[in-house]
C-alpha cells in the first residue's frame, strides 16, 4: 500500500477501499521499520495522526465533500509551526518550543483533511545543503546509507523516497526542496515566490524562502501543490492571484510545440559527466516529444551564487535575532548575576550551530555600515539583472531546464568542513529564488558512475507554475515507459522493509 | 584576498549577541577569507544605473484594515517564557538603557 | 565655580535646537498586527506571534495608520513620498521582541515640511518658522518593571518583568532640521513647537496627544555655538520630556549646563541626558559616542508604500483648520479680550467653549460659564474640565434656558452641578430637583406679603426708607420660595409693596 502513489491512494479511499486509518497506520509501520536507519524525523506524532485520520474518515462516511488528498498521510519540514507539536527549525535552540499557533500551510493541511504524521530533519534554520547542519544529527539518503540526502529539506525528501510518506512539504531559499529532490530521486517543486504563504514559515531569508510540495510523481505533488498554495492576508509578500490550475496541467502533460531553453551557464564543465548525460537525454526525450530545443545565455547566472551568499546571510541575521532566550526557546548561562546581554550572547552560542553562526557573522558584516553599498546594495543589484535576463529567456522560450544539482549524492562529511565546496551544490537552483520564479526537479535517471539519481530542472516564470507540470508530467511519462518501472524501483531495499 | 581579522569577526559577534571561544573566532576569520573573495565578485561588474531589487515581486500597498481581531490568551502568550512571573516574562537584569 | 546665568549664557552663546517628537496613533489595532491598542490591558493579553515575535509571524502594515501619518505630513506642510519602504533598524533589547524595529530609514512618508509658531517677546510677537525634516511610520516597544532596585529604575534591579501589550503600537515619528536663530528665545520656541504640534495632531483626530500618557513624547537636542561662529558645537538629546513646561525647562538647563562647560574650556559629551521633573535638570544615561550601527535595509516582508496622488488630494481637502488661524479667527468672531483668550487656551478649553457656541450659545455667556463655575468645579474634583459629565450641548441648553427666563444664573448653576454629579442632562435635572423660576407675581406676592407680616419691624424700616433694609427682606423671600424667585423681581416687588422706589 505504502509503494502507491498518492494519486492511487486517494482513489483507493474515495472507492472505499482502505480507510485512513489504515493507510496512516502503515505508514507509521514503516516509519518504525526504517526511520531508525533514515532518521527522517525529528518528530513522529503518532496519536495525532490516528486521530486526524479518523476524523477523516468519520467526515467521508458522512458523505462529506473532501479535498482530492484528504486522509493521506504528509511529512512536513520541522520549520513550519504547527500547534502544540514541537517545532526546532532543526535547531537546539528551538528545542521543546510548542507553538501556540498555526502557520498558515498547516491550516490549509488540516483544513484540506490531510494527515500531518511528522515533522522531518532540516539543516539547521534551513542553511545548508545536505541536512548535516541539523542540530539533531544527519538524515540519511535511502538510495545509499552512506551519503547525504541533501538539504535543507533533506529529511522530508528522505521520507518520501522511503515510502515512509507518500508527500511531504519542504522549503526551498536556495534550492533547498528541488536538490534533495534531484539526490534522492523523487520530484519536488520550488512555487512562484508568493504563491504559498509564508506565515508560520520560520525565516531564514525572507525575500527568497517558500514552502513547497514533494512526491514521487508530478501529479501527487500537483495535488499538494494546489492544497498548499493560496492567497493569505497575514503574509504581505503573498499574491493574490488564483493558484495555477497546475493539477490540469499534470494531467494533459503534453509540450508540443513547446519552447525549452537550456540555459548555456548552468551546464557543461563543474557538472559531473552522469549527470549531465542524464540531462541531455531528458532533453532528447522531450525532443521527441514535439518539443523545441533552444540554448538561452545568462551572463548575470554567474555572480549569481555570490549575489545569494550575501542576500540571504544578511535577511537572516536579522531574523533570527528574535532567538534571544527572552520569551521562548532555549536559556542558557543564567546563573546568579548574570545580565540579559550575558544570557543573550550565551544562549546563542549554544544554541546555534557553526554554519548558522558563519552566516549570521557574514550577514551582520554585509549590512554595517560602510559595507551596505559594496556588499548588500550591489548583491540586491545583481538581483535586477537576473531578473532580467530570466525576463529575455523567457521571450524566447517558454520554460528553462538544467540539470537540478552539479552532482549526485556524496557522502556524509565529505564537504562539511568545507563550505565554499557545499555552496557550489546550489550554483544551478539559486537563480530561480534570486528571481522569485518558480522550479520543479524530476528524476532524470541514474548516473552511470555511481548509481545515484540525477534530476531534471524545469524554470517557469512567476505564476506559470503550471508549465512546470506539464512539461514534467510529459518527461515523466516518457521516462517511465522507457526505465519499464518508476526509478524508485531501483532504490535498494531498506533493513527491515516489508 | 579580503579577509576579517579574528577581532573583525568579534566585533561582529558583539554586534549580533553571541559569545565565541577564542577557538570559534579564529575558525571563522580563517574562512572567512575565502567567502569574501567569492561574494567580492559582485564588485566586479559594472552596477551603475542598475535598480536593485528587494522584492521579486513588484507588490505594492498592501495593507490590512484597521480591526481588532482575538489575540492569544495570555496563558498561549507566556507559554514558551523560560521564566515568567505575575504574567509577565521574567528576564535577567537588563545592562544597558532602551533607545 | 556656580553654573551661569541664563542672560549670561544667551550673551556669549547661540542655542541650535533639534526636536523629536514621538505620536502615538489612537488606531484600533497595532501597526502591523490586529492586537487591540487599548490602553490598561492585564499584561500580556494584547499580544499575537506577529508583536510576541514568535518564530515564523510576519507583520502587515495597518492601512489606517497610513492615512493619519500622511494626513500628518500634510498638516505640517510636508511632500509626501510617492515611494517610500519600511526598513529594519537592527539592534538588541528585551522589550523589542523582534530585536529590531520596523521603521523608515532614507525612505520616509513625509519630508520637507515645516511649522510656523509665534511666542510673545518683551519686543512683541515673533513668529519662528521650524522646518521638519521627516515624518515617518515606526512602531513601539513593549514595557518593562525593574524589580529589585531601589527606585524601580533599571540602575540596581536585579531582574525585569515584560508586558508585551505596548509593543508594536503605532508610532509616527516627526523629526526638525535643525533650529538655529532663536537666540534667548530657544526654550520659547521649542516649547511653542511642541504646543503647535499638539493642537494640530489633537485637530487632526489621529492621537490622543497627551504628554502626561505619553501618546506625544519629545526628545530635545540641543548645543552651543559662539555667537557668530557657522560651526556647530557637540549636541545632547535629552528624554523624559513629558510636559511642555519640561520642554522649555530642558532646553534652559540644557543651555546652561552647556554653557559652564564650554565657558571652562571643557567639551560637552555627546549623550543621551534624562530630564528631572523634580529638580528640572538632566542627568546623564548612554553615551552616544559608541553609536550603535543599526545595519539598516529595507524590510523585506513588508512592500512599498506608494499612495496614489489622487488618495493624497482628497486627504488634503479633508484637513482642519490650523489652529493659529482658528484661534484668530475665534478671537476676532467674539471679539475675545487677549487675557481671556489666553485663559481658554491655557484652561485648555477653546475646542469645548467653541463646541458650545456652534450649538447656538451666546460667546461671552458661554466663555463665563466654561471658565467660571465649571472650572471651579474641576478644579475642585481636581480633573480636567474635558473629564466632567457636562457637555457642550448641556451648557448651550442652560444658556438658552436662562435667555428664555425658565432660569436664574443662581438656579442655572444648580443644573450645572447637577449635570456634573451625573443626574441626567439639564431638562432632567431639572424636572428631578424640581428647579423652577418662581415667575407668577400672585405667588411672589403672597410670599412677599407673607414675610412682610412675619418681618413687621424691619418692613416698616424700607417703608420708612431705609432701603439696605429690603436686604433681609428679599433673602427671606427667596428662602420662602426655595431660591427659585428670580431676586430683582422679588426686590421690584417688593419695594412696590412697601410704596418705595
Amino acid at each position: 500500500m505504502i509503494r502507491n502513489t498518492a494519486a492511487q491512494m486517494a482513489d483507493a479511499l474515495a472507492k472505499g477501499e482502505t480507510t485512513s486509518v489504515e493507510l496512516t497506520q502503515a505508514h507509521l509501520d514503516r516509519i518504525a521499520a526504517v526511520d531508525g536507519q533514515v532518521k527522517a524525523f525529528l518528530h513522529v506524532d503518532s496519536q495525532g495522526a490516528l486521530a486526524q485520520a479518523k476524523d477523516v474518515d468519520a467526515r467521508r462516511a458522512k458523505g462529506e465533500k473532501l479535498s482530492p488528498i484528504a486522509g493521506i498521510p504528509l511529512a512536513l519540514k520541522d520549520v513550519l509551526a504547527q500547534k502544540s507539536v514541537p517545532t526546532t527549525a532543526g535547531s537546539k535552540i528551538l528545542q521543546g518550543w510548542l507553538p501556540p499557533y498555526d502557520s498558515t500551510v498547516v491550516s490549509k493541511l488540516k483544513a484540506a483533511g490531510v494527515v500531518i504524521m511528522g515533522k522531518t530533519n532540516m539543516d539547521e534554520f534551513a542553511m545548508g545543503s545536505s541536512t548535516e547542519n541539523s542540530g539533531y544529527g544527519p538524515t540519511f539518503n535511502p538510495w545509499d546509507l552512506t551519503r547525504t540526502p541533501g538539504g535543507s529539506s533533506g529529511g522530508s525528501a528522505a521520507a518520501v523516497s522511503a515510502f515512509e510518506a507518500p508527500l511531504a512539504i519542504g522549503s526551498d531559499t536556495g534550492g533547498s526542496i528541488r536538490q534533495p529532490a534531484a539526490l534522492t530521486g523523487i520530484v519536488g517543486v520550488r512555487p512562484t515566490y508568493g504563491a504559498v504563504s509564508r506565515f508560520g514559515l520560520i525565516a531564514y531569508s525572507s525575500s527568497l524562502d517558500q514552502a513547497g510540495p514533494f512526491g514521487r510523481t508530478v501529479l501527487d505533488t500537483a495535488l499538494l501543490h494546489e492544497v498548499m498554495a493560496g492567497h493569505d492576508v497575514k503574509d504581505a509578500t503573498s499574491i493574490n492571484a488564483p493558484v495555477p490550475a497546475v493539477v490540469a496541467a499534470a494531467k494533459s502533460g503534453d509540450v508540443k510545440g513547446m519552447k525549452i531553453g537550456v540555459i548555456k551557464q548552468l551546464q557543461g564543465e563543474g557538472y559531473q559527466k552522469g549527470v549531465q548525460t542524464r540531462f541531455d537525454e531528458s532533453l532528447q526525450v522531450l525532443a521527441s516529444l514535439g518539443a523545441e530545443i533552444v540554448e538561452v545565455d545568462c551572463p548575470s547566472f554567474e555572480y549569481a551564487l555570490a549575489a545569494y551568499y550575501l542576500i540571504a546571510p544578511s535577511e537572516c541575521s536579522s531574523n533570527l535575532a528574535r532567538f534571544d532566550a527572552m520569551r521562548y526557546g532555549l536559556r542558557t548561562g543564567d546563573v546568579d548575576g548574570a545580565s540579559a546581554e550575558a544570557v543573550m550572547s550565551a544562549t546563542r552560542d549554544a544554541g546555534f550551530g557553526r554554519e548558522v553562526k558563519r552566516r549570521i557573522i557574514l550577514g551582520t558584516y554585509a549590512l554595517s555600515s560602510g559595507y551596505y553599498d559594496a556588499y548588500y546594495g550591489s548583491a540586491q543589484k545583481i538581483r535586477t539583472l537576473i531578473i532580467q535576463d530570466y525576463a529575455k529567456a523567457f521571450t524566447k522560450a517558454d520554460v528553462l531546464v538544467s540539470p537540478t544539482a552539479p552532482t549526485t549524492a556524496y557522502k556524509i562529511g565529505e564537504k562539511v568542513d568545507d563550505p565554499m565546496a557545499m555552496y557550489l551544490g546550489d550554483v544551478a537552483t539559486i537563480p530561480v529564488n534570486l528571481a522569485g520564479i518558480c522550479g520543479m526537479s524530476l528524476p532524470a535517471g541514474l548516473a552511470d558512475e555511481d548509481n545515484l539519481p540525477v534530476g531534471f530542472q524545469i524554470m517557469a516564470p512567476a505564476m506559470q507554475d503550471q508549465r512546470l507540470y506539464q512539461v514534467g508530467a510529459a518527461l515523466e511519462a516518457a521516462l517511465l515507459t522507457k526505465w519499464g518501472a518508476p526509478i524508485l524501483s531501483k532504490a535498494p531495499e531498506l533493513k527491515g522493509a516489508k | 584576498m579580503s579577509s576579517l581579522s579574528r577581532d573583525d569577526v568579534a566585533k561582529l559577534a558583539g554586534l549580533a549577541r553571541i559569545e565565541m571561544t577564542e577557538a570559534e573566532l579564529v575558525e571563522l576569520s580563517s574562512q572567512f577569507g575565502l567567502i569574501l573573495d567569492a561574494v567580492a565578485r559582485v564588485q566586479e561588474m559594472d552596477l551603475s544605473g542598475v535598480k536593485a531589487t528587494s522584492h521579486p515581486q513588484p507588490l505594492e500597498n498592501i495593507a490590512r484594515p484597521d480591526v481588532v481581531l482575538p489575540s492569544l490568551s495570555p496563558e498561549d502568550a507566556l507559554s514558551g517564557a523560560p521564566a515568567q512571573e505575575e504574567s509577565r516574562f521574567r528576564v535577567p537584569q537588563i545592562l544597558g538603557e532602551a533607545e | 565655580m556656580a553654573l551661569p546665568t541664563y542672560d549670561e549664557v544667551i550673551a556669549k552663546w547661540d542655542p541650535v535646537l533639534g526636536l523629536e517628537v514621538h505620536v502615538e496613533l489612537n488606531t484600533a489595532s497595532k501597526m502591523f498586527c490586529s492586537c487591540a491598542t487599548e490602553f490598561g490591558g492585564a499584561p500580556n493579553t494584547q499580544t499575537c506571534p506577529v508583536c510576541l515575535a514568535l518564530p515564523g509571524a510576519l507583520p502587515v502594515v495597518n492601512e489606517k495608520a497610513i492615512e493619519s501619518t500622511i494626513l500628518i505630513g500634510l498638516a505640517l506642510n510636508c511632500k509626501i513620498a510617492p515611494y517610500s519602504r519600511f526598513a529594519r533598524k537592527n539592534y538588541f533589547y528585551p522589550d523589542m521582541p523582534k530585536n529590531f524595529q520596523i521603521s523608515q530609514y532614507d525612505e520616509p512618508i513625509c519630508f520637507d515640511g515645516y511649522v510656523d509658531v509665534e511666542i510673545d517677546t518683551e519686543e512683541g510677537p515673533k513668529q519662528f518658522r521650524i522646518e521638519v525634516e521627516r515624518v515617518h511610520m515606526e512602531e513601539d516597544t513593549g514595557k518593562s518593571l525593574h524589580v529589585g532596585g531601589a527606585t524601580g529604575r533599571i540602575h540596581g534591579a536585579d531582574y525585569s518583568l515584560l508586558d508585551y501589550n505596548r509593543a508594536g503600537i503605532p508610532l509616527v515619528e516627526i523629526v526638525t532640521k535643525i533650529v538655529p536663530g532663536t537666540g534667548k528665545y530657544a526654550p520659547e520656541v521649542a516649547k511653542a513647537y511642541v504646543a503647535e504640534l499638539r493642537d494640530i495632531l489633537r485637530g487632526l483626530k489621529v492621537s490622543d496627544v497627551k504628554m502626561e500618557q505619553g501618546s506625544l513624547r519629545c526628545d530635545a537636542n540641543v548645543s552651543l555655538k559662539p555667537i557668530g561662529s557657522d560651526v556647530l558645537g557637540t549636541r545632547s538629546e535629552t528624554k523624559n520630556v513629558n510636559s511642555l513646561r519640561s520642554v522649555e525647562r530642558a532646553i534652559r538647563g540644557e543651555m546652561i549646563r552647556h554653557a559652564e562647560l564650554l565657558n571652562e574650556g571643557k567639551k560637552v559629551k555627546q549623550e543621551t541626558r534624562h530630564f528631572q521633573e523634580d529638580t528640572g535638570l538632566t542627568r546623564s544615561g548612554r553615551s552616544k559616542e559608541q553609536a550603535e550601527d543599526y545595519r539598516y535595509f529595507p524590510d523585506p516582508d513588508l512592500v512599498p508604500v506608494t499612495p496614489a496622488a489622487s488618495w493624497i488630494e482628497e486627504l488634503r481637502a479633508t484637513l482642519p483648520e490650523r489652529p493659529s488661524l482658528r484661534r484668530k479667527r475665534i478671537k476676532e468672531e467674539w471679539n475675545v479680550p487677549d487675557k481671556e483668550m489666553e485663559a481658554m487656551i491655557n484652561a485648555d478649553v477653546l475646542d469645548i467653549v467653541e463646541a458650545t457656541v456652534l450649538l447656538g450659545a451666546d460667546p461671552t455667556k458661554a466663555r463665563t460659564w466654561w471658565l467660571g463655575e465649571i472650572s471651579r468645579i474641576a478644579n475642585d474634583q481636581n480633573i480636567a474640565v474635558a473629564d466632567l459629565a457636562i457637555t457642550p450641548a448641556d451648557v448651550a441648553e442652560i444658556v438658552a434656558l436662562v435667555a428664555k427666563g425658565e432660569l436664574t444664573d443662581k438656579l442655572a448653576r444648580q443644573v450645572v452641578e447637577g449635570v456634573i454629579a451625573g443626574e441626567g442632562k439639564p431638562s432632567d435635572v431639572v424636572a428631578k430637583r424640581g428647579i423652577k423660576v418662581v415667575n407668577d407675581d400672585g405667588a411672589l406676592m403672597a410670599a412677599i406679603e407673607k414675610v412682610c407680616a412675619e418681618q413687621a419691624e424691619t418692613a416698616e424700616k424700607v417703608r420708612g426708607g431705609h432701603l439696605p433694609a429690603a436686604g433681609a427682606l428679599i433673602g427671606a423671600v427667596m428662602k420662602e420660595t426655595k431660591g427659585q424667585a428670580d431676586a430683582a423681581r422679588v426686590r421690584e416687588l417688593l419695594l412696590g409693596h412697601l410704596g418705595v422706589q
